[in-house]
């Protein structure tokens, strides 16, 4: 556990020498945010469906970015070499990297949620914490999948190549851009095995149905799974002895 | 790549792992801490079988990468690896002062100078008092005086009983080393003190001896 705390502030302290990351960070998901609003400045009830939609992709997208270049380094700069020699575990390691960029995707989605709530309009018939839970299930998924994809690149530049391999099939097919109930069946088939199909059916729970929940947080549930799949298989890939 | 190996390192001593580069040094100080895949065949250090989780808080292990995080400064660099190897904190001072990094303690690595870096690189190794320390290349591209110093430090550790297994593909550091493994296309050429090789090969320097050694091999 101290070794969890421990590399849990390690990173946010990699992070806070990097104030430049952190303002993107923050700040894009919410300039996003409100180029939507005026997208949709005509059509308000577009923007109530697409909005709560878009704060469940931002924490995948950047989480994934932040966590694959992030791992890739430890793999690369020789800093994994040098852990795997000492006690640390190795989902010890990966539990601090969790539990980082977790708060962080809290503090992300916590913004986003207040301004498009507040100053933007957006009404959500469903839970707000729950938004923002979910949030941070989807930024584990990010991890999960950024940790996977950092296993299968040499370089930052093969590495974020992975982002639109990787996401952007999901964001297709989840429901997005046509509701996963009109897709036909290969692709419906498809969908059900993508863990983001299930954080934006949760986000449609949240959008209608008044409170915390059941089928939410089923998919909230779902979500969480799947970032834990894809962590402890990424863990599997950080091998102590290597070549 | 390696075969056929079998030598003993004495505690309190250091041990000079002396080749050319590609000789395999490293693949055998990896052997030696746990993380080289493909072993066949039994290392035991310090009583265990190499790579055993027990050895991990036991054996230091410098890679040739001087590996710090490069966005941290050293003295953040320090404390996490004292609170990964169980280390009390304060000794991260002890080790900056040991090294002689206190003025930098404040800078981030990225920001170090090639010999601060791998003195930063040596005060991560200390941390935790390790028994064992196998410092692959520590001393690679540093200027004389710096060279100097770090076997300064060298010697102290041994002196204060810790092992060292030290890597170089520079002759002239092998002098410095109480034995010395002659280390050539993954075998080794020969195991002694300096005094016993050059005595051995009836050379005057390590230098002659080891050319002395592969002429003998071919």
């Amino acid at each position: 556990m101290t070794s969890t705390f421990a590399t849990a502030l390690r990173v946010a302290r990699q992070l806070r020498h990097d104030p430049r990351t952190i303002v993107l960070l923050l700040g894009v998901p919410a300039l996003l945010m409100t180029i939507l609003r005026f997208v949709y400045v005509h059509q308000h009830a577009a923007f109530e469906r697409a909005g709560p939609a878009l704060m469940v992709v931002f924490p995948l997208i950047t989480m994934f970015l932040v966590s694959s270049v992030a791992l890739l380094r430890e793999r690369t700069t020789g800093t994994l070499e040098r852990l795997m020699t000492t006690p640390l575990s190795r989902l010890a390691l990966l539990g601090g990297y969790g539990l980082t960029f977790t708060m962080l995707a809290v503090l992300q989605a916590g913004l986003v949620t207040a301004l498009s709530l507040g100053a933007l309009g957006l009404s959500l018939a469903g839970s707000t914490a729950l938004v923002v839970i979910l949030a941070a299930a989807v930024a584990l998924l990010g991890l999960g999948l950024g940790l996977l994809a950092s296993a299968f690149a040499r370089t930052e530049f093969q590495v974020v190549q992975f982002m639109p391999a990787t996401i952007l099939p999901q964001l297709l097919l989840c429901g997005l851009l046509v509701p996963r109930a009109r897709m036909g069946a290969v692709l419906h088939a498809v969908s059900d095995v993508l863990p983001m199909s299930y954080a934006i059916d949760g986000v449609h729970h949240l959008i209608s149905e008044p409170g915390v929940n059941g089928a939410a947080l089923d998919d909230v549930g779902v979500v969480l799974a799947f970032a834990l799949g894809a962590i402890l298989l990424g863990a599997l890939t950080l091998r102590r002895r290597t070549d | 790549m390696l075969h056929g190996l079998t030598f003993e390192l004495a505690g309190g001593r250091i041990a000079g792992l002396i080749g050319p580069s590609g000789g395999g040094k490293t693949t055998l100080m990896r052997v030696i801490v746990g993380v080289q895949r493909g072993v066949s065949g039994e290392i035991r250090v310090l009583g265990e079988i190499a790579g055993a989780p027990s050895l991990r808080s036991r054996i230091g292990y410098g890679t040739q990468g001087q590996s710090a995080y490069e966005d941290l400064t050293v003295r953040e660099n320090l404390e996490y690896f004292a609170a990964i190897v169980g280390a009390p904190a304060e000794q991260v001072a002890e080790v900056i002062e040991q090294v002689d990094l206190a003025d930098a303690a404040g800078q981030l690595a990225r920001s170090l100078s090639g010999g601060q870096r791998s003195r930063l690189s040596l005060a991560a190794v200390l941390l935790g008092r390790p028994e064992l320390l196998v410092l692959d290349e520590p001393t690679i591209g540093l200027d004389p005086m710096l060279r100097e110093r770090l076997w300064g430090i060298f010697r102290d550790l041994a002196d204060g009983g810790t092992t060292l297994l030290v890597s170089s593909h520079v002759m002239e550091e092998a002098a410095r080393c109480d034995d010395v493994l002659l280390v050539r296309e993954g075998q080794v050429l020969a195991h002694g003190t300096p005094a016993e090789l050059t005595s051995r090969t009836a050379t005057s320097d390590l230098e002659q001896a080891f050319l002395r050694l592969v002429q003998e091999q071919q």
